[in-house]
Formats: C-alpha cells, sequence, structure tokens
C-alpha cells in the first residue's frame, strides 16, 4: 500500500518510537477497535510486546481475533507477522474488577472487598461517583504501562494499546481528574488520577484519533483534537481509516462527473476486454464511476481539513471484503508502511 | 462487563432469510402511532433517520416534534435551526399545505435535570441541590445521566403533547451510548442508585440516626471514604438528604417512562449499518425490546450499498480489467471494472450479513436505506432519506 499517504498531509517520520501507551478513539462507526487491534499487531511486528486493552464491556477484541469473551486477565491472542515478531496479549478490563483489586492490593480488603460488593457499595462507587469509574479504567492501563523489570512474576510490555472510549468522551475520560478535583481533594483515588494524569501528559502517551472522510466524523474529529489540546493531552496522529480505492485519476473522475464519457466507447473496451457487454451494464458500470467521483470530491474536501489539524496522518484502505484475522494483518502492515510502528 | 446473552428469538432453523419489507409510511400514517424511537449503536446514522422521519411525517400531515440528542451542527442547520436548545422550536414552512408540523429540539441533560428538580423542590430547597458539587457532576458528566433524561424529556413532550396538543407525533432519537442497551438500563440504573438501600443507608446519619450506625454501614462508609475521599462523601451525603424530597420520585419517574415505551403507540425503530458491530447491536436491541414486550415496528439499515445492475461477476470484471491493461484507451473502463469488482464483493459481504440477521430474527420487518454520494445537508436531503426510508 505504499503511496497512501496525501502530500497534502504533514509529514512525520516514526515519531512514535518510544511511545509507550497509544490511545485509540474515534466517533462510532468509523472502526477503531479494529485500528487499535492492526496497531497492537503493527507494533508486534518490530518485536515489541504488546498489551491491546478495552475498557468498554463490548467484547470486541475478542471478537476481533475470533476468540472467546475475555476475562479480567492477560491472555495471549496473536503473533506479530515476521521473524523476530512480539507478542500481542488482551486484556478486557471493567471497573468493577479493577476497584476490587485495588481494594486487595492496597488495602488488603480481599473478603471485605467482596462483602461490600454484596451491599452494592462496588457498583455505587463505580458506577455512581463521577470519575471514579474512568479513573480506575485508566489506573488499570497505567499500571500496565508502568510495569518494568523490577516487576517480578508480572508480564513486562514495550507498548500498550488502548481501545478507548469515543471521541466525544475521550478528553473526559483521560482528564478524569480534573472532574475530580472539585470533588475528591484527596484520598487514593485522587492520587492515583494524579499519577495517571503524569503518565498521559508524559512523553510517553500519544492518542490517536480515527476518522473518515465524512463530515460529521472529520467535525468530531477537529473537535476532539482541540478539546485535548487544551486539556493538555499529548494528540497522536489522525488515523483516517475506510479510504475507498483510489483507482480512477482526477482526468476520469472528470469526465464522469460532466458526463462526458460516450457509453460506446465503455462498450467497445468491454468487447476487447472480452466482455459481452450490454447498455444496461455499460450504464451502471458508469452510475458507480460517477458515484465513486462524486464521493471522492466529498472526500477529498474532508482530506483537506484533516489536513489543516496539523497532526501526522496515515491511511488505511476500505477492505471490500471486511475485516477478517487477515484483514487485520494487511491493515497492521499499512500502519508500519506509514511509520505508525 | 460481560453481557448476559439471552436467547435467541429467530427458529431453530431456517434457509438463509430474506426479511419481510418495513412499510414507513404506513407506520407514521397511522394515527395511532404516537411514539417512534430510534435506537442503535453510535454512527449508524440514527440522529438523521429521526430527523428524515419526522420531516416525512410531517409532510404528510402530521404535527411532529423531534427530540434529537447531540446532532452535528450541520444536520441542526438542515432544519432550518440554527442551533437547537432545550426547548421545541418551529422548522418553518414545512407541512403548512398537509396540516401538518414539525418542531425541533436538542436535549440538554444539565438543563433537563435542573428543571426536574426546580419542578420537584422548594426554591430554597431547589438551589441547594443544584449548587451541591456531586449533583453538578452527577448532572453533567456522569455516564447514564443523559439516557435517564432522554427518557425524562420523553415523557414531558408526551404530557405536554397529549394536554396542548401540540404533537401528535414524538420521534425521539437515543443517545450515542457505549451499546444501544444502555439507553434501556441507564434511567433504571441511575434509578436505583440514587434511591437505592445504600443511599438511605448514607442518609441515615445526616438524618441524625446515628444509632443505625451498623458495623456494616461503618465498614461501608469506610471504605467509600478511602476510595473517593472523605468530602465527596459529605458532598454525596448533603446531596442525599437535599435531595430525600424528591426520592422516590426518581424510581416512580423510570417506571412511568418505560411504561410509556411499553404503551401502545409506541413504535421502536432499531438502526443500524450494514456492518457486523452493528447488525450484532441491532441483534441484542431486537431481543431486548421483544424480552420486555416493547412494539418493536421494524429495522432500518442504513447505508446499504445497491447492487449494480447486471450479472457481471467481480471475477469476471477483474479478469476483463487485466486484459485491459496494456492499453491506455482502455484505462477507464478498466478502473470501472474494478469499482464494478469491489461494488460486487461488498454488496455480497452486506448481503451475507444481512441474510444472516434475517434468519435469526425472521420476523423483524427491515427497509435498507441505499447509500447516497454525498452527505445531507438541508430538508431536501432529508426529503431524499425519507422517501428511501418509505421504500420509494
Amino acid at each position: 500500500m505504499g503511496g497512501l499517504i496525501p502530500a497534502a498531509y504533514s509529514d512525520f517520520v516514526g515519531s512514535f518510537d518510544s511511545t509507550r501507551l497509544h490511545v485509540v478513539t474515534g466517533k462510532g462507526g468509523t472502526g477503531k477497535s479494529t485500528v487499535a487491534a492492526a496497531l497492537a499487531l503493527a507494533l508486534a511486528s518490530t518485536g515489541k510486546q504488546v498489551l491491546l486493552c478495552e475498557v468498554e464491556g463490548r467484547q470486541g477484541i475478542a471478537q476481533l481475533f475470533d476468540v472467546p469473551p475475555l476475562p479480567y486477565q492477560e491472555r495471549h491472542i496473536a503473533h506479530g507477522s515476521g521473524p523476530d515478531a512480539g507478542d500481542v496479549y488482551a486484556l478486557a478490563i471493567d471497573a468493577e474488577s479493577a476497584l476490587l483489586e485495588y481494594l486487595a492490593m492496597y488495602y488488603h480488603l480481599g473478603r471485605a472487598g467482596r462483602a461490600l460488593d454484596r451491599f452494592g457499595v462496588i457498583d455505587f462507587a463505580t458506577t455512581i461517583a463521577p470519575g471514579v469509574r474512568d479513573v480506575l479504567l485508566t489506573g488499570k492501563v497505567y499500571e500496565a504501562a508502568k510495569r518494568n523489570s523490577r516487576n517480578k512474576g508480572a508480564r513486562h510490555y514495550d507498548a500498550v494499546v488502548l481501545d478507548a472510549p469515543p471521541t466525544g468522551r475521550i478528553t473526559q475520560f483521560l482528564g478524569v481528574n480534573e472532574e475530580l478535583a472539585g470533588l475528591a481533594k484527596v484520598g487514593p483515588i485522587k492520587s492515583q488520577a494524579d499519577s495517571v494524569a503524569n503518565l498521559l501528559r508524559s512523553g510517553g502517551t500519544a492518542v490517536h484519533l480515527v476518522t473518515v472522510l465524512e463530515e460529521m466524523p472529520v467535525q468530531e474529529t477537529a473537535d476532539g483534537v482541540e478539546e485535548l489540546r487544551a486539556a493538555q493531552l499529548p494528540v497522536g496522529a489522525i488515523i483516517v481509516n475506510l479510504v475507498r480505492a483510489k483507482t480512477l485519476d482526477a482526468a476520469q473522475r472528470e469526465l464522469l462527473l460532466t458526463g462526458s464519457v460516450p457509453p460506446a466507447k465503455i462498450a467497445k473496451q468491454l468487447t476487447k476486454a472480452g466482455i459481452e457487454s450490454t447498455p444496461e451494464m455499460v450504464n451502471s458500470l458508469l452510475a458507480e464511476g460517477r458515484f465513486q467521483a462524486e464521493r471522492r470530491v466529498l472526500e477529498d474536501e474532508q482530506r483537506a481539513v484533516v489536513a489543516t489539524l496539523g497532526q501526522p496522518t496515515v491511511e488505511l484502505p476500505l477492505l471490500p471484503g471486511g475485516i477478517d484475522l487477515a484483514g487485520l494483518y494487511e491493515l497492521a502492515a499499512d500502519l508500519r508502511e506509514q511509520a505508525m510502528a | 462487563m460481560a453481557r448476559v446473552t439471552s436467547p435467541r428469538v429467530g427458529p431453530l432453523a431456517a434457509r438463509p432469510g430474506v426479511a419481510a419489507n418495513l412499510d414507513v409510511d404506513a407506520l407514521i400514517d397511522d394515527r395511532d402511532t404516537r411514539i417512534v424511537v430510534c435506537c442503535g449503536s453510535g454512527g449508524v446514522g440514527k440522529t438523521t433517520t429521526a430527523a428524515a422521519l419526522g420531516l416525512r411525517a410531517a409532510e404528510r400531515g402530521r404535527r411532529v416534534v423531534v427530540l434529537t440528542i447531540d446532532p452535528a451542527r450541520r444536520l441542526a442547520q438542515s432544519m432550518g435551526i440554527e442551533a437547537l436548545d432545550n426547548t421545541p422550536r418551529p422548522v418553518p414552512g414545512v407541512g403548512e399545505a398537509e396540516g401538518g408540523s414539525l418542531d425541533a429540539m436538542m436535549l440538554d441533560m444539565k438543563r433537563t435535570f435542573d428543571e426536574v428538580v426546580e419542578s420537584q423542590a422548594s426554591p430554597e430547597k431547589a438551589q441547594q441541590i443544584l449548587n451541591n458539587p456531586f449533583y453538578i457532576a452527577v448532572s453533567s458528566s456522569f455516564a447514564g445521566t443523559q439516557e435517564y433524561m432522554a427518557m425524562e424529556k420523553l415523557g414531558q413532550l408526551d404530557k405536554l403533547a397529549r394536554k396542548s396538543g401540540a404533537w401528535d407525533l414524538i420521534v425521539v432519537d437515543t443517545p450515542p451510548s457505549r451499546s444501544a442497551l444502555d439507553f434501556l438500563d441507564a434511567p433504571e440504573r441511575l434509578a436505583s442508585f440514587l434511591d437505592g438501600r445504600f443511599m438511605r443507608l448514607l442518609l441515615a446519619p445526616a438524618k441524625g440516626g446515628a444509632r443505625f450506625m451498623t458495623a456494616g454501614l461503618g465498614l461501608m462508609t469506610g471504605a467509600l471514604t478511602k476510595i473517593i475521599g472523605a468530602q465527596v462523601l459529605r458532598d454525596m451525603q448533603t446531596f442525599v438528604s437535599a435531595f430525600d424530597t424528591l426520592f422516590g420520585g426518581f424510581r416512580a419517574r423510570a417506571q412511568r417512562t418505560f411504561e410509556l415505551l411499553q404503551a401502545e403507540g409506541t413504535a421502536f425503530l432499531v438502526v443500524a449499518a450494514p456492518e457486523p458491530d452493528a447488525l450484532r447491536e441491532a441483534a441484542y436491541f431486537v431481543e431486548r425490546l421483544t424480552q420486555e414486550r416493547m412494539p418493536l415496528a421494524g429495522l432500518v439499515i442504513n447505508r446499504v450499498s445497491t447492487s449494480p445492475a447486471g450479472d457481471l461477476s467481480a471475477a469476471a470484471a477483474l479478469a476483463g480489467a487485466e486484459r485491459l491493461a496494456d492499453s491506455p484507451s482502455g484505462a477507464l473502463t478498466a478502473g470501472l471494472l474494478r469499482l464494478h469488482a469491489d461494488r460486487r464483493r461488498i454488496v455480497e459481504r452486506e448481503t451475507r450479513l444481512r441474510e444472516r440477521f434475517a434468519t435469526s430474527h425472521s420476523g423483524v420487518r427491515t427497509v435498507a436505506v441505499p447509500a447516497l454520494s454525498t452527505d445531507v445537508h438541508d430538508l431536501d436531503g432529508l426529503r431524499t432519506i425519507g422517501t428511501l426510508l418509505a421504500g420509494d
């Protein structure tokens, strides 16, 4: 997939080499989970040990990799492609388990923790107390990202990829300590929120935004970039997903848009190609061409908007056959070629 | 949080299915249809579907109000409204000739929550609640509040519609939740917390009922203090005691709205796109609606790729494109053949996904809305979508 990066986008080379935490967000329907999974594979193919996390309880990773639902436990799910490739582990984080683990770890509240659960306290703390849920989720990701060789027995990862909540909620999700500041001024949740904030604002984190070349998702991406910057969160790449094949060149598209392609000419070429053409077939081909050309005009408008965001940008193709495991590896290769890993 | 799998609604054995047609016009022309709820996962075009449906109904003589959640600015503008707020605003010049009308509004969840408080408490007490930091956080950012407030607003609109007769059809868009099911579950969840046993226990010390401070409660508040800090706990207690007058109210309100959703005259439209995730969410939703005895009108599949005319297969088209590879004069035709092959493969994949859904949910009436090459910007764009929804 060489040459996918349009000249309009700002050029960048391998600026995510030292990134340890990749946060992937995007509007619903843009394929952010697919991109997160492909990014994890791409990183693994460079020899890294990678942890892919999800926090929305959708079991999206399990579905993408075609494995049984993931527990609150790191599971090996894939091996990167290539001879020196690393592995991809996956973890589905839920706030309830994270809180119980947290209580057990810091307060030795093993049994008592479960008793609290019976009273609905765990549910309460993770559901209603504002921001606590998000701190617990990001806290677990933080723990995995900060692990190093000194943590005996715990697996050490070179990179963590987080399939994060959608763009509309991402700043609130990551900047949750702002939310808490007015509420929890002290206490362990506050200090956990602070540590998470430090990691997020350090050079080791990048928040990537996935979009498609349509007006609403691009607008939401622009808003998201602005909000992240305002919150001093590190914006990474814009990943433009589901990009249609650029089968027709500008001159051909112009001919189709102006309706100046004589059907007889297409019919003649079809005959040359060994295809028995009918007027209906020719019309259908021309209609398809015009549809693509019209779509492309809109896509180019949005591409220009994305270029003004001033972030490194990569593009991933729409795979006509849909996403399966092979498709994920294909997208991973595309990400690697475009210096995302 | 693992989702509890529910029993399949469909038949245990069946041939690949073709779904029965959903007749949208029959739905909106039926005067007994009073509420249409559009639900589905994020990014499938729910808001556009709701707006297009509302417009079409208005132009067929219904007096419609569309409740949207967080619409794109352009969509609000497309309805001739610069900015939507928490009050229904008329969309000028719609449906007058047919005796219909269209109003549109956007949910402001904080404003709606404030209004509930203001309507339930004395001005003094209301102010006390509105200023509480815990209340501010819950009302403006708590996940689930939006779903709860959408339901609250629907209840208000329905009441107003019955009283004033200003509207005879309410079209509701649902929040872009993590899961489509949140919209059904969140109100109950929020209500049960605000109303629940634990909150009541929490309330006891604030009421001076220290003698009820059992060891169990001490352990709980102790743990909570550790988790969220003493200040939050105090704010919460103040909030809860100030909210006391409204308590019971929340559960009852959620229950009433739930009943409104089950009522005759309500119709659910599940909106999806021809993608595995969106159709999976749609399947969960259809199953859940059936369990809850909620009236499911059908499934709208947006952005469906239309099948090209003729029977030229993807393989034959690609082979043809190959044959033209060396001829400059054949470049355009080769390109068109490649596009044709892509389109065929996309259509095949979408058809497979739709058939799978239709087979396992055979009773669900469905309409497929073809993808447009352009975005929707104005009323005409919404009209086009409306026409496609009606299957014309």
